[in-house]
Protein backbone atom coordinates (compact mmCIF):
# COMPACT_ATOMS: atom_id res chain seq x y z
CA UNK A 1 0.00 0.00 0.00
CA UNK A 2 0.85 3.64 -0.72
CA UNK A 3 0.96 5.89 2.48
CA UNK A 4 1.93 9.36 2.34
CA UNK A 5 3.03 11.72 5.55
CA UNK A 6 2.00 14.96 4.13
CA UNK A 7 4.97 17.74 3.40
CA UNK A 8 7.41 14.97 3.24
CA UNK A 9 6.04 12.24 0.48
CA UNK A 10 4.73 9.09 -0.01
CA UNK A 11 5.99 5.20 0.61
CA UNK A 12 5.21 2.08 -0.55
CA UNK A 13 4.65 -0.32 2.65
CA UNK A 14 4.89 -4.32 2.28
CA UNK A 15 1.37 -5.61 2.98
CA UNK A 16 2.26 -7.67 5.94
CA UNK A 17 2.98 -4.27 7.48
CA UNK A 18 -0.78 -4.07 7.55
CA UNK A 19 -1.59 -5.34 10.93
CA UNK A 20 0.99 -3.53 12.95
CA UNK A 21 -0.07 -0.23 11.11
CA UNK A 22 -3.69 -0.69 11.86
CA UNK A 23 -2.45 -1.34 15.60
CA UNK A 24 -0.63 2.05 15.78
CA UNK A 25 -3.04 3.67 14.02
CA UNK A 26 -5.89 2.56 16.34
CA UNK A 27 -4.15 3.87 19.19
CA UNK A 28 -3.45 7.20 17.32
CA UNK A 29 -7.59 7.17 17.30
CA UNK A 30 -7.92 6.64 20.64
CA UNK A 31 -5.67 9.05 21.54
CA UNK A 32 -6.70 12.11 19.53
CA UNK A 33 -10.81 11.31 20.54
CA UNK A 34 -9.90 11.24 23.88
CA UNK A 35 -7.48 14.58 23.44
CA UNK A 36 -4.59 12.07 25.32
CA UNK A 37 -1.79 14.90 24.37
CA UNK A 38 1.30 12.29 25.79
CA UNK A 39 -0.87 9.06 23.46
CA UNK A 40 -1.07 11.22 21.04
CA UNK A 41 2.64 12.17 20.80
CA UNK A 42 3.69 8.40 21.39
CA UNK A 43 1.72 7.11 18.79
CA UNK A 44 2.06 9.73 16.38
CA UNK A 45 5.54 9.34 16.59
CA UNK A 46 5.55 5.30 16.57
CA UNK A 47 3.27 5.43 13.08
CA UNK A 48 5.22 7.91 11.30
CA UNK A 49 8.70 5.64 12.25
CA UNK A 50 6.40 2.69 10.46
CA UNK A 51 6.06 4.06 7.45
CA UNK A 52 9.50 5.74 6.96
CA UNK A 53 11.25 2.76 8.67
CA UNK A 54 9.43 0.20 6.79
CA UNK A 55 8.51 2.17 3.48
CA UNK A 56 10.27 2.31 0.29
CA UNK A 57 9.82 5.97 -1.01
CA UNK A 58 7.82 6.80 -3.65
CA UNK A 59 9.77 8.26 -6.52
CA UNK A 60 8.94 12.04 -7.25
CA UNK A 61 8.07 11.56 -11.07
CA UNK A 62 5.39 8.40 -9.86
CA UNK A 63 1.80 9.49 -10.04
CA UNK A 64 -0.22 7.84 -7.70
CA UNK A 65 -3.21 8.67 -4.64
CA UNK A 66 -2.23 7.17 -1.58
CA UNK A 67 -4.18 4.54 0.10
CA UNK A 68 -3.70 6.26 3.53
CA UNK A 69 -2.51 9.73 4.35
CA UNK A 70 -0.97 11.08 7.36
CA UNK A 71 -0.70 14.73 9.00
CA UNK A 72 2.11 16.74 8.79
CA UNK A 73 4.99 15.27 11.01
CA UNK A 74 4.79 17.65 13.19
CA UNK A 75 1.70 18.57 13.71
CA UNK A 76 0.29 18.86 17.44
CA UNK A 77 -3.06 17.53 18.58
CA UNK A 78 -5.23 20.56 18.08
CA UNK A 79 -3.92 20.84 14.16
CA UNK A 80 -4.63 17.05 13.69
CA UNK A 81 -7.67 17.84 15.10
CA UNK A 82 -8.88 20.18 12.31
CA UNK A 83 -7.06 18.23 9.68
CA UNK A 84 -9.30 15.42 9.99
CA UNK A 85 -12.12 17.20 10.51
CA UNK A 86 -11.78 18.27 6.87
CA UNK A 87 -13.19 22.07 7.45
CA UNK A 88 -11.33 23.71 4.89
CA UNK A 89 -7.73 23.30 6.03
CA UNK A 90 -6.67 21.06 3.19
CA UNK A 91 -7.06 23.27 -0.21
CA UNK A 92 -8.74 21.63 -3.18
CA UNK B 1 -13.07 5.99 11.40
CA UNK B 2 -8.99 5.61 11.75
CA UNK B 3 -7.43 8.43 10.71
CA UNK B 4 -5.31 7.08 7.73
CA UNK B 5 -8.76 6.76 6.10
CA UNK B 6 -10.07 9.75 7.20
CA UNK B 7 -7.60 11.85 5.50
CA UNK B 8 -7.36 9.95 2.27
CA UNK B 9 -11.12 10.26 2.13
CA UNK B 10 -11.29 14.19 2.45
CA UNK B 11 -8.41 14.01 0.20
CA UNK B 12 -10.31 12.01 -2.86
CA UNK B 13 -13.45 14.03 -1.76
CA UNK B 14 -11.96 17.03 -2.79
CA UNK B 15 -10.61 15.86 -5.96
CA UNK B 16 -13.54 14.09 -7.44
CA UNK B 17 -15.55 17.42 -6.55
CA UNK B 18 -12.98 18.95 -8.70
CA UNK B 19 -13.50 16.37 -11.48
CA UNK B 20 -17.56 16.75 -11.49
CA UNK B 21 -17.35 20.17 -12.37
CA UNK B 22 -15.66 19.92 -15.98
CA UNK B 23 -18.08 18.69 -18.64
CA UNK B 24 -15.17 17.29 -21.23
CA UNK B 25 -12.72 15.18 -18.86
CA UNK B 26 -9.97 16.86 -21.26
CA UNK B 27 -11.07 20.47 -20.50
CA UNK B 28 -10.31 19.10 -16.60
CA UNK B 29 -6.64 18.05 -17.54
CA UNK B 30 -5.78 21.41 -18.77
CA UNK B 31 -7.57 23.19 -15.94
CA UNK B 32 -5.52 21.20 -13.41
CA UNK B 33 -2.30 21.44 -15.40
CA UNK B 34 -3.45 25.32 -15.23
CA UNK B 35 -3.35 25.18 -11.63
CA UNK B 36 -0.55 22.61 -10.90
CA UNK B 37 1.72 25.65 -12.80
CA UNK B 38 0.08 28.33 -10.12
CA UNK B 39 0.82 26.14 -7.38
CA UNK B 40 4.71 25.49 -8.14
CA UNK B 41 5.16 29.19 -8.51
CA UNK B 42 3.30 29.94 -4.80
CA UNK B 43 5.76 27.20 -3.59
CA UNK B 44 8.89 29.01 -5.07
CA UNK B 45 7.59 32.29 -3.97
CA UNK B 46 7.42 29.98 -0.47
CA UNK B 47 10.72 29.01 -0.48
CA UNK B 48 12.24 32.78 -1.15
CA UNK B 49 9.55 34.08 1.47
CA UNK B 50 11.00 32.35 4.31
CA UNK B 51 14.44 32.49 2.96
CA UNK B 52 13.87 36.23 3.73
CA UNK B 53 12.98 35.99 7.17
CA UNK B 54 15.78 33.04 7.66
CA UNK B 55 17.58 36.30 6.68
CA UNK B 56 15.78 38.91 8.51
CA UNK B 57 16.27 36.84 12.00
CA UNK B 58 19.63 36.29 10.96
CA UNK B 59 20.67 39.94 10.67
CA UNK B 60 18.62 40.74 14.25
CA UNK B 61 20.85 37.86 15.80
CA UNK B 62 24.00 38.92 14.89
CA UNK B 63 23.09 42.64 15.77
CA UNK B 64 21.95 41.34 19.19
CA UNK B 65 25.19 39.32 19.36
CA UNK B 66 27.63 42.47 18.55
CA UNK B 67 25.25 44.56 21.56
CA UNK B 68 25.86 41.36 23.63
CA UNK B 69 29.71 41.42 23.06
CA UNK B 70 29.57 45.50 22.97
CA UNK B 71 28.06 44.82 26.65
CA UNK B 72 30.82 42.55 27.80
CA UNK B 73 33.52 44.31 26.56
CA UNK B 74 32.09 47.11 28.91
CA UNK B 75 31.93 44.96 32.01
CA UNK B 76 35.34 44.40 31.27
CA UNK B 77 36.63 47.86 31.31
CA UNK B 78 34.56 48.84 34.06
CA UNK B 79 36.06 46.12 36.14
CA UNK B 80 39.50 46.94 35.49
CA UNK B 81 38.74 50.72 36.02
CA UNK B 82 37.37 49.18 39.43
CA UNK B 83 33.92 50.06 39.15
CA UNK B 84 32.24 46.52 39.90
CA UNK B 85 28.91 48.21 40.05
CA UNK B 86 29.12 49.24 36.34
CA UNK B 87 30.12 46.32 35.16
CA UNK B 88 27.34 44.58 36.83
CA UNK B 89 24.81 46.50 35.37
CA UNK B 90 26.26 45.92 32.28
CA UNK B 91 26.18 41.95 32.34
CA UNK B 92 22.57 42.48 34.13
CA UNK B 93 21.80 43.79 30.59
CA UNK B 94 23.94 41.60 28.68
CA UNK B 95 22.22 38.83 30.34
CA UNK B 96 18.71 40.59 29.46
CA UNK B 97 19.62 40.35 25.89
CA UNK B 98 20.79 36.39 25.61
CA UNK B 99 16.97 35.29 26.17
CA UNK B 100 16.35 37.64 22.97
CA UNK B 101 19.45 35.76 21.42
CA UNK B 102 18.53 32.46 22.01
CA UNK B 103 14.98 32.65 21.31
CA UNK B 104 16.06 33.81 17.67
CA UNK B 105 18.50 30.85 17.49
CA UNK B 106 15.10 28.64 18.21
CA UNK B 107 13.18 30.67 15.27
CA UNK B 108 16.18 30.08 13.00
CA UNK B 109 16.50 26.53 13.24
CA UNK B 110 12.36 26.45 12.90
CA UNK B 111 12.99 28.46 9.79
CA UNK B 112 15.62 26.49 8.16
CA UNK B 113 13.34 23.79 8.53
CA UNK B 114 10.55 25.02 6.96
CA UNK B 115 12.76 26.21 3.91
CA UNK B 116 14.58 22.91 3.65
CA UNK B 117 10.71 21.04 3.74
CA UNK B 118 9.13 23.34 0.83
CA UNK B 119 12.28 23.17 -0.97
CA UNK B 120 12.36 19.59 -1.48
CA UNK B 121 8.04 19.92 -1.69
CA UNK B 122 8.74 22.32 -4.99
CA UNK B 123 11.07 19.67 -6.40
CA UNK B 124 8.90 16.67 -5.85
CA UNK B 125 5.78 18.76 -6.86
CA UNK B 126 8.04 19.84 -9.88
CA UNK B 127 9.03 15.86 -11.38
CA UNK B 128 5.02 14.84 -10.44
CA UNK B 129 3.97 17.82 -12.72
CA UNK B 130 5.94 17.14 -15.40
CA UNK B 131 4.28 13.34 -15.01
CA UNK B 132 1.26 14.75 -15.41
CA UNK B 133 2.06 16.81 -18.24
CA UNK B 134 3.47 13.86 -20.30
CA UNK B 135 0.09 11.82 -19.05
CA UNK B 136 -2.24 14.19 -20.02
CA UNK B 137 -0.59 14.84 -23.74
CA UNK B 138 -0.86 11.04 -24.11
CA UNK B 139 -4.54 10.69 -22.98
CA UNK B 140 -5.41 13.35 -24.83
CA UNK B 141 -3.80 12.15 -28.29
CA UNK B 142 -5.47 8.87 -27.52
CA UNK B 143 -8.52 10.45 -26.73
CA UNK B 144 -11.77 7.65 -26.23
CA UNK B 145 -14.38 8.42 -24.49
CA UNK B 146 -14.92 4.96 -23.12
CA UNK B 147 -11.57 4.66 -21.49
CA UNK B 148 -10.53 8.24 -21.18
CA UNK B 149 -12.28 8.61 -17.54
CA UNK B 150 -10.63 6.17 -15.89
CA UNK B 151 -7.14 7.32 -16.55
CA UNK B 152 -7.80 10.58 -16.85
CA UNK B 153 -9.62 9.73 -12.65
CA UNK B 154 -6.30 7.99 -12.14
CA UNK B 155 -3.79 10.90 -13.56
CA UNK B 156 -5.63 13.52 -11.63
CA UNK B 157 -6.13 12.04 -8.30
CA UNK B 158 -2.44 11.19 -7.95
CA UNK B 159 -1.81 15.05 -8.48
CA UNK B 160 -4.36 16.26 -6.63
CA UNK B 161 -3.08 14.74 -3.33
CA UNK B 162 0.45 16.15 -3.86
CA UNK B 163 -1.26 19.81 -4.85
CA UNK B 164 -3.63 19.42 -1.54
CA UNK B 165 -0.19 18.71 0.49
CA UNK B 166 2.16 20.70 -0.99
CA UNK B 167 -0.47 23.72 -0.95
CA UNK B 168 -1.09 22.85 2.86
CA UNK B 169 2.87 22.79 3.19
CA UNK B 170 2.57 26.55 1.53
CA UNK B 171 -0.17 27.25 3.95
CA UNK B 172 2.06 26.47 7.04
CA UNK B 173 5.00 27.74 6.05
CA UNK B 174 3.30 31.43 5.75
CA UNK B 175 1.68 30.79 9.19
CA UNK B 176 4.90 30.46 10.58
CA UNK B 177 6.65 32.76 8.78
CA UNK B 178 4.09 35.98 9.64
CA UNK B 179 4.63 34.87 13.27
CA UNK B 180 7.63 35.19 13.59
CA UNK B 181 7.44 38.29 11.45
CA UNK B 182 5.53 40.20 14.04
CA UNK B 183 7.95 38.98 16.61
CA UNK B 184 11.00 40.40 14.25
CA UNK B 185 9.29 43.59 13.59
CA UNK B 186 9.15 43.74 17.46
CA UNK B 187 12.97 43.61 17.84
CA UNK B 188 13.92 45.78 15.04
CA UNK B 189 11.98 47.97 16.91
CA UNK B 190 13.40 47.82 20.04
CA UNK B 191 16.66 47.73 17.79
CA UNK B 192 15.97 50.87 16.15
CA UNK B 193 14.88 52.47 19.44
CA UNK B 194 17.90 52.13 21.02
CA UNK B 195 16.47 50.86 23.90
CA UNK B 196 18.57 48.03 23.75
CA UNK B 197 21.53 49.97 24.14
CA UNK B 198 19.93 51.61 27.15
CA UNK B 199 17.85 49.49 29.40
CA UNK B 200 17.20 52.22 31.46
CA UNK B 201 15.46 54.36 28.65
CA UNK B 202 17.57 57.74 29.19
CA UNK B 203 18.71 59.49 26.09
CA UNK B 204 22.49 57.61 26.04
CA UNK B 205 23.59 54.35 27.44
CA UNK B 206 24.77 55.23 31.08
CA UNK B 207 27.04 52.94 31.41
CA UNK B 208 29.18 53.57 28.14
CA UNK B 209 28.43 57.62 29.48
CA UNK B 210 30.47 56.31 32.21
CA UNK B 211 32.66 55.10 30.71
CA UNK B 212 33.62 57.29 28.15
CA UNK B 213 33.95 60.02 31.09
CA UNK B 214 36.38 57.56 33.01
CA UNK B 215 38.33 57.02 30.07
CA UNK B 216 38.64 60.13 28.62
CA UNK B 217 39.88 61.41 32.06
CA UNK B 218 42.42 58.97 31.92
CA UNK B 219 42.86 59.30 27.95
CA UNK B 220 43.34 63.22 28.71
CA UNK B 221 46.25 62.26 31.73
CA UNK B 222 48.01 60.07 29.13
CA UNK B 223 48.20 62.40 26.44
CA UNK B 224 49.41 64.93 28.45
CA UNK B 225 51.85 62.62 29.69
CA UNK B 226 52.93 61.90 26.29
CA UNK B 227 53.13 65.61 25.17
CA UNK B 228 54.72 66.00 28.46
CA UNK B 229 58.01 63.60 27.14
CA UNK B 230 58.00 64.77 23.88
CA UNK B 231 58.19 68.47 24.78
CA UNK B 232 60.97 66.62 27.55
CA UNK B 233 63.07 65.07 25.10
CA UNK B 234 66.53 66.34 25.37
CA UNK B 235 65.72 68.85 28.45
CA UNK B 236 64.33 67.65 31.25
CA UNK B 237 61.63 70.49 32.05
CA UNK B 238 58.39 67.96 31.57
CA UNK B 239 59.09 65.71 34.79
CA UNK B 240 58.29 69.66 36.34
CA UNK B 241 54.82 67.87 37.96
CA UNK B 242 55.98 64.63 38.91
CA UNK B 243 59.40 65.04 39.23
CA UNK B 244 59.92 64.20 43.01
CA UNK B 245 59.06 60.26 42.37
CA UNK B 246 60.80 60.37 38.62
CA UNK B 247 64.79 61.92 38.54
CA UNK B 248 67.27 59.72 39.52
CA UNK B 249 69.12 59.98 36.33
CA UNK B 250 69.12 63.41 36.75
CA UNK B 251 71.26 64.54 39.69
CA UNK B 252 70.56 68.30 39.58
CA UNK B 253 67.33 69.11 39.07
CA UNK B 254 66.15 72.62 39.55
CA UNK B 255 62.72 72.57 41.01
CA UNK B 256 61.44 75.83 39.79
CA UNK B 257 60.70 77.57 36.24
CA UNK B 258 64.00 77.36 35.19
CA UNK B 259 63.56 74.05 33.14
CA UNK B 260 60.26 75.93 31.61
CA UNK B 261 62.21 78.26 29.30
CA UNK B 262 63.62 75.78 27.29
CA UNK B 263 60.35 73.84 26.53
CA UNK B 264 58.53 77.53 25.62
CA UNK B 265 61.11 77.64 23.38
CA UNK B 266 60.88 74.57 21.65
CA UNK B 267 57.26 74.60 21.49
CA UNK B 268 57.68 78.36 19.93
Amino acid sequence: MIVRIMGEGQWRLPDDKLDQLNEVDAALERAVSTNDEDGFRTSFAALLDLVRGHGQRVPDNELHDSDAILPPGDSTLAEMRELISGDGLIAG
Amino acid sequence: MSIFKRMSTIFKAKANTALDKAEDPRETLDYSYQKQLELLQKVRRGVADVATSRKRVELQASQLQSQSQKLHDQAQKALSMGREDLAREALTRKSGLQGQIDDLTAQHAQLQGEEEKLTLASQRLQAKVESFRTRKETIKATYTAAEAQTRINEAFSGISEEMSDVGLAVQRAEDKTQQMQARAGAIDELLASGALDDATGTSKDNITLELERMSSNSDVESELEALRSQLGTGSEPPKQLSQDAATPAQPIQQPVAEPVRPQDGDVR
